[in-house]
């Protein structure tokens, strides 16, 4: 009798106070998600790791071929060739070149499309005009290049016609191009920046009889600072990074050049025309690609730090 | 001295006062709330005469939603005027349209005549900038600038371009506002590294640089310890020699202690009773309010009965 009792005051569900704390299932469904969630986080840096380490690997079979000094000061592009050279240079000043006048075309406009949209605009306008700029994010970059050989070209000779505009490819046209096609990024990014700092920053700066201009250049801006310096390394990887308009509109003649109306090879551009099958598996002129293309990871690795740097040390943190 | 009239209010519980109210109320029309500024205005002191801000049938609405109704008042000059109510009855919404922040929200809207010394504020030739640097704002929460503390002080002045050397007009700033002792050593620290007591200070400090006339506060305690709100209220009392000071707060001990004029808001419902909006109920010497209200509701308000 009394060995009943206890069984009922203890397992029954009435009588104890005391319950159980036992999980009532395994939770497998819990345990599986986890896996798949690590399992596809883990899947991008092996991606990410794999294509890092192709590259290195190619590179070292083109460096046992050509000293590494040769590569990184040669003045001379020339690996296809039966008298082959391999300075690097005028491939790497065509790629600055490109992100110079992209940077110029995209940091004033970009930044003040910004200023407009989060601060000036009306929320009408605002609502029209950012998913328009998304928009313009996406178009192919092929129809950019398009654009650049067929309008933007016959535009800027007629503008600058003092220019010594002589060939096809133009730098300077490929530039703006970039510049035109990374607009919608610096905007987009730099808008979000600015509007995600606090409205009381704002008022305060209101409350003390300050204009429009004033609280968007002296408060919003520098409080804003990180995201948009971020908006701009995105937009010189984007430039260095990009191909297709450079391929169609700057040409393919590796020179080291300054002058805007001359045509220019870059890193991607030779990438690009190299790897469409011209040159055969094996041969050196085939692991240029790889040195070309470890260099490019390299150059945007140290930006991404020094950028990194650049934030820490001016950003202004609220709260 | 209004000094010792508000602490005599203090060590009055709110709850005897109301009851001590209930012999008095009769004396006076609870129905005809326009009246009580117009009398105090004619046998309160001199210093009080002269008028900062005078509201006639103002309304604020945001797109298409009332949110004040009808109100119209008297601010007189180098006084505190404290706005007390519920929550909802408008009284942020009040004091914000005095120096036009409600033209920030695109769909705000102030109907009725709001006079600053006799000129529309919302007159085709006024400048809301313009406004805001006679007009100045302390904020519920701390707002200080991602900067350090000198070019917090300093943005105001820098903005209007007042002239002068800017460390005196720096120093001064934090003089007035109670803050020189404790950061004059730090001037160049960021302003986010201060307690939230000093931070508000500060924002005080910011404010005074521009030299304003009148310092408007939307429940500038509401955020602090008790001790940080207590140092506010210090300044505020010392801020009143020069400035005229309207304050916005939940903390009806707080309008007690430190107001001169009290106006007590409440949420009342539309005429068509599908809607609410804040009304000003009553308007009055700030130890008439606590302790002889002429409205039941003010009453039953402060003595802790409603809302």
């Amino acid at each position: 009798m009394t060995t009943a009792g206890i069984t009922v005051s203890g397992g029954g569900a009435g009588n104890s106070p005391r319950r159980s704390l036992e999980a009532p299932s395994p939770r497998y469904g819990e345990k599986t998600v986890k896996v798949i969630l690590a399992a596809c986080a883990g899947l991008s840096v092996l991606v990410t790791t794999g294509i890092v380490l192709s590259l290195l690997s190619g590179a070292a079979d083109f460096f046992r071929e050509v000293p590494i000094h040769e590569f990184l000061f040669g003045t001379t592009w020339a690996p296809a060739f039966a008298d082959a050279h391999f300075g690097v240079i005028p491939i790497v000043t065509g790629t600055l070149n490109i992100v110079f006048w992209a940077l110029v075309v995209s940091i004033p406009l970009g930044l003040l499309s910004a200023i407009y949209l989060s601060e000036y605009a009306p929320n009408r306008v605002r609502k029209t005009i950012k998913p328009m700029l998304e928009v313009l994010e996406g178009i192919p970059t092929v129809a950019i290049g398009l654009f650049a050989l067929m309008f933007l070209r016959p535009f800027l000779e007629d503008v600058f016609p003092f220019l010594d505009w002589t060939g096809p490819h133009a730098i300077g046209v490929a530039g703006v191009a970039v510049g035109l096609l990374i607009v919608p990024l610096v905007a987009s990014i730099s808008d979000d920046a600015m509007r995600s700092v606090p409205r009381g920053l704002r008022e305060g700066a209101y409350a003390l009889g300050a204009s429009k201009l004033r609280v968007s250049a002296r408060v919003v801006f520098p409080a804003a600072i990180s995201g948009i310096v971020a908006a701009i390394v995105l937009a010189v990887s984007r430039a260095i990074g990009e191909t297709m308009v450079v391929l169609m509109a700057a040409g393919a003649r590796p020179q080291i050049t300054f002058d805007p109306t001359k045509s220019a090879q870059t890193m991607t551009a030779f990438i690009g025309q190299t790897a469409t099958g011209e040159i055969s598996f094996g041969t050196i002129a085939y692991y240029t690609i790889f040195a070309v293309g470890a260099l490019l990871f390299v150059m945007t690795l140290v930006m991404n730090l020094f950028a990194v740097r650049l934030v820490r040390r001016f950003r202004e943190v609220y709260e | 001295m209004t000094n010792n009239l508000t602490q005599e209010i203090t060590r009055t519980p709110p709850r005897s006062a109301g009851d001590d109210i209930k012999e008095a109320s009769g004396v006076y029309d609870q129905t005809d709330i326009s009246v009580r500024p117009e009398e105090f205005r004619q046998r309160g002191p001199a210093e009080h005469r002269e008028k900062t801000f005078e509201l006639r049938n103002v309304s604020v609405s945001y797109g298409g939603n009332r949110a004040v109704h009808d109100v119209s008042m008297d601010i007189f000059h180098k006084n505190i005027t404290a706005l007390i109510g519920p929550s909802g009855c408008g009284k942020s919404t009040l004091l914000r349209s005095l120096n036009r922040m409600n033209d920030l929200v695109p769909s705000a809207k102030v109907e009725g005549s709001l006079l600053y010394h006799g000129a529309d504020i919302y007159g085709p030739k006024v400048d809301p900038v313009q406004v805001r640097k006679v007009i100045g704002m302390v904020f519920q929460k701390p707002n200080p600038f991602p900067k350090s503390i000198y070019d917090n002080v300093a943005f105001g002045p820098r903005t209007t371009g007042i002239k002068g050397d800017m460390d005196d007009i720096v120093e001064e700033a934090l003089r007035r506002a109670g803050l020189w002792d404790e950061v004059k050593d730090r001037l160049d620290d960021n302003a986010y590294g201060m307690s939230g007591g000093q931070q508000q200070r500060l924002c005080i400090a910011r404010c005074i640089a521009v030299e304003p006339d009148v310092i408007l506060m939307d429940e500038p305690c509401s955020a602090l310890d008790p001790i940080s709100t207590a140092r506010i209220e210090d300044l505020m009392l010392e801020l009143k020699e020069r400035y005229s000071i309207v304050i916005v707060t939940h903390n009806m001990q707080q309008a007690a202690r430190v107001s001169d004029m009290t106006a007590f808001l409440m949420v009342e419902l539309t005429a068509d009773e599908k809607s609410r909006w804040g009304e000003l109920i009553e308007y009055d010497d700030t130890s008439k309010i606590f302790t002889n209200p002429g409205d039941s509701r003010t009453e039953d308000y402060i003595s802790g009965r409603v809302g």
